[in-house]
């Protein structure tokens, strides 16, 4: 996991709270956009069809990237049956097993802006709840799910996941002190 | 810091996730051993490099990864109109009611484009 991190931060009047999130499957998914449709049948449910939007089904998340890219998160004993399903879809596609390139952080609280605005750089009010991106964190790239109007995940590379932990720590410290 | 609209995510985002990619609109020529070397250098190297309007290629690096085109006044650094690879070049008309005060439906909600580099 995260080379130096606790098990959470949590601040003292209850406002935050940052902690490593449970394991999962990760799958990185491209495919033209004309087929979502069949790859629908090897996900279990309809694809997002929108950059930023995201579907569910079957304990499977789907968020769409970009035009032709998704990121799929499962859980962790899903790997083989979702692998077989999309190996049976006849489109073109490509469909990659990255659940250990990640770690996933989940922020929540009444502060949780404000201590996610520390170091990303766009308007976190106006992210719909259920929505997702790629972004920066600092200088790290990242992927930032709103899962509940107070509840964020963050996706990012193990390599970078110190150096997030650590601003996360910093702005959890701020808020604490109500600097 | 700018706010840079993607025309694939229909959505502003942050300056920081866009990389700059140069001129756009340069047609690669067909047969480039047909070119004078002249020819090939001013292809290769040779950029309008205006004061004010410029048509430029953009990506959004750290966002869906797509490359898309805008239009951005090198003075002001305002960006007038993004759309996306492979549309032709807005014309002025275009660019001026995109910028009107009422404009709600940019040019960058138009027909679906290839998913490709294009450069027309
Ligand atoms: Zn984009």
């Amino acid at each position: 996991m995260v080379p130096h991190a606790p098990a959470s931060l949590l601040v003292r009047n209850g406002a935050l709270s940052v902690r490593l999130a449970d394991e999962v499957a990760r799958f990185s998914l491209r495919l033209a956009p004309a087929d979502t449709g069949q790859a629908a049948a090897a996900f279990g449910g309809p694809l997002p069809a929108r950059i930023g939007a995201m579907s569910q089904s079957n304990g499977r998340t789907a968020l769409q990237l970009g035009p032709d890219e998704w990121q799929i998160l499962a859980p962790p004993g899903d790997v083989d049956a979702l692998s077989a399903a999309f190996a049976a879809l006849p489109v073109p596609h490509s469909l990659v097993d990255i659940s250990h390139r990640e770690v996933g952080i989940v922020v929540e609280g009444a502060a949780a802006t404000l201590a996610l605005r520390s170091a990303i750089a766009f308007d976190l009010e106006a992210m719909a709840v259920g929505t997702g991106c790629r972004t920066l964190f600092d200088k790290a790239q990242i992927l930032l799910i709103r899962e509940a109007a107070d509840r964020f995940r963050i996706e990012v590379w193990r390599s970078f996941a110190d150096h997030v932990w650590g601003l996360l720590r910093a702005a959890s410290r701020e808020i604490d002190l109500d600097l | 810091m700018l706010l840079i609209r993607c025309p694939y995510c229909e959505a502003e985002r942050p300056e920081v996730e866009f990389v700059y990619a140069g001129e756009a609109h340069i047609t690669r020529p067909t047969n480039p051993s047909a070119l004078s070397d002249e020819a090939w250098k001013d292809h290769l190297f040779t950029r309008t490099n205006p004061r004010g309007r410029h048509f430029e290629r953009w990506r959004h690096l750290h966002g869906c990864g797509r490359f898309f085109n805008a239009v951005r006044d090198t003075v002001s650094d305002r960006f007038a109109l993004t759309y996306k690879a492979g549309l032709p070049r807005p014309t002025d008309a275009e660019i001026e009611a995109a910028n009107a005060p009422a404009a709600q439906t940019p040019a960058t909600n138009a027909p679906a484009a290839q998913n490709q580099e294009a450069r027309s």
